[in-house]
């Protein structure tokens, strides 16, 4: 075990894990994530809480973490390298673990232009990649990227992100691959709404062994409206969602439950899918749904580890 | 390799010159003529506005190449009209504004906003590809700059937002790694993208203080150059 988490002792016992986002408010209010803590509580085996989504400033992470940790839920982390440097990182990195951490999904970040401090200077010191690499150092050797000790115990589980929807599709199981040697052990992809084309991807990851070295969670976006579909279609980077899924929500009854059914078929189709070792589920402001759909999914309950 | 420059709005201009009654305007011959920021008719065409706001303009010229010793003369030969003004409005680039600095005591300021250092990759049209970081990277990227021409700054791009080889920051912005991975396809060197690129070390560039460079220190002819002269 590397860090211990219930996530990860979910995916090395060879369980379908199943986790969720939780996104913190644009506040000061706990409750507003206790909230989101007690809805995905019982059918997550770990919650994400997001590090400034979209670049537009809500309650940091490590506080969201903290306070699902005291939920009992295993939280993890995100940190994104658009806001803080080498130096910043390393530092909440200690103390999220001192704080009982011990899930880190390493990111990017959405460019700051698309926040609401377009003007904000982006830091970028080290990428995603090279902040994956750092987070190993630390916990394999107890060494910071400088090469100076670090005192105690260092235990992680890291993850990073995929996105299979992005060009140049070729290169997108060469990223993955990079990530691999950098030392991810899980990774949680961008939304699928395109199955075929996740299914492409997930030939390719396999082609090359990924599959065996790392743990794949495929992301989830329930959809509440056509408006929404059309909305991730044409403005959400990286998110292709093709036109058959907006038609659908477009010409269906209720949006919501049409909306529900998609994202339900498409955990059908992933459980299915050989290298895929959970679904991670995004439902940006729509988290409600999410007991209901690991349900009728046949996910529940969560194994207790 | 020119520097671009914008001209700021007017009523910035006119805010920073707030008690700066009496003004010397300074243009410059080369990167701002160019731009139409700091030539002649910009300089002629500024000295009407100004005087029209209430200031009293004592004089005026476009030095050829505002960034270089010629600005000394050109303020000494010129000293009566400068030494009678308040300030000096240059509408010069951030390297020219910083030249008058050295040779003058009148405060100057900039009528012009310091876009980059470009590079002219169709006529009339310029890009920036170098933010001098001192440490190059462009071995490991098709000779395309990922630091400044990628807006997350990523040395093992593309992020997930690349799509149809544009930036998810704007339809107008390449893609630089895809350029790269294109590039490196073409050259059959793919195998490149499959190595990490390690942390940059930002310490030799403007994150570790200004910088200099004595000509002496690289080329020991030099000093002998000056010596003789």
């Amino acid at each position: 075990m590397k860090a211990g988490t219930n996530l990860e002792k979910v995916l090395t016992s060879g369980g379908f894990a199943v986790t969720a986002e939780a996104g913190p408010p644009k506040g000061t209010s706990p409750a507003a994530v206790q909230k989101k803590g007690e809805t995905l509580h019982r059918c997550c085996d770990a919650v994400n809480v997001t590090d400034n989504q979209t670049a537009i400033v809500r309650m940091s992470s490590i506080a969201g973490c903290v306070l699902l940790k005291q939920q009992g839920i295993d939280p993890v982390m995100q940190i994104v390298v658009r806001d803080r440097n080498r130096i910043a990182i390393q530092s909440d990195v200690l103390g999220a673990i001192a704080l009982g951490i011990g899930n880190f999904l390493c990111l990017s970040g959405d460019h700051q232009k698309f926040g609401n401090h377009p003007q904000a200077r982006g830091v970028f010191d080290i990428d995603s990649i090279q902040l994956i690499q750092t987070l190993k150092r630390m916990r394999d050797e107890k060494k910071f990227l400088s090469g100076d000790d670090i005192s105690g115990e260092v235990p992680m589980f890291i993850g990073a992100a995929a996105n299979p929807y992005a060009d140049p599709f070729e290169f997108r199981v060469v990223r993955l691959a990079k990530k691999v040697k950098a030392g991810a052990d899980f990774i949680q992809t961008q939304a699928v709404f395109d199955v075929p084309k996740f299914a492409r991807w997930m030939e390719m990851v396999r082609d090359r062994g990924l599959d065996r070295q790392v743990h794949i969670l495929a992301g989830i976006i329930p959809i509440k409206s056509a408006g929404m579909a059309r909305y991730m279609r044409d403005n959400v980077s990286g998110v292709s969602v093709p036109a058959e899924i907006v038609t659908r929500m477009e010409q269906a009854k209720s949006a919501k439950e049409e909306g529900f059914r998609i994202a339900l078929e498409t955990v059908e189709q992933l459980k299915e899918m050989p290298g895929v070792h959970g679904i991670h589920i995004m439902a940006v402001g729509w988290e409600d749904i999410v007991p209901e759909l690991i349900d009728k999914a046949g996910l529940l309950p969560r194994p207790a580890l | 390799m020119k520097t671009l420059t914008r001209q700021k709005p007017w009523e910035e201009i006119k805010e920073m010159l707030n008690g700066v009654d009496k003004v010397y305007l300074v243009g410059c011959g080369t990167c701002a003529t160019m731009c139409h920021t700091g030539g002649k008719a910009e300089v002629v065409e500024m000295k009407a506005k100004l005087e029209a706001a209430g200031k009293t303009v004592t004089g005026w010229m476009v030095v050829p190449t505002t960034c270089d010793e010629l600005t000394k003369y050109a303020l000494e030969e010129n000293a009566p009209a400068v030494q009678a003004a308040d300030g000096i409005l240059a509408m010069v680039c951030a390297f020219g504004v910083q030249t008058i600095s050295l040779y003058s005591d009148r405060l100057p300021y900039p009528a012009l906003d310091t876009l980059f250092v470009g590079l002219e990759d169709e006529p009339g049209h310029f890009i920036e590809v170098c933010m001098q970081c001192a440490s190059c990277v462009l071995g490991r990227a098709a000779g395309l700059c990922p630091l400044v021409r990628c807006a997350k700054t990523l040395l093992n791009g593309p992020c997930g937002g690349s799509v149809g080889g544009k930036c998810e920051v704007s339809p107008n912005i390449p893609c630089v790694w895809q350029d790269i991975v294109d590039r490196l396809q073409a050259a059959g060197r793919l195998d490149r993208l499959e190595e990490i690129s390690p942390v940059h070390d930002w310490s030799v560039s403007n994150s570790g203080g200004p910088r200099r460079l004595g000509l002496e220190e690289v080329c020991p002819a030099y000093g002998k150059l000056e010596a003789t002269r």
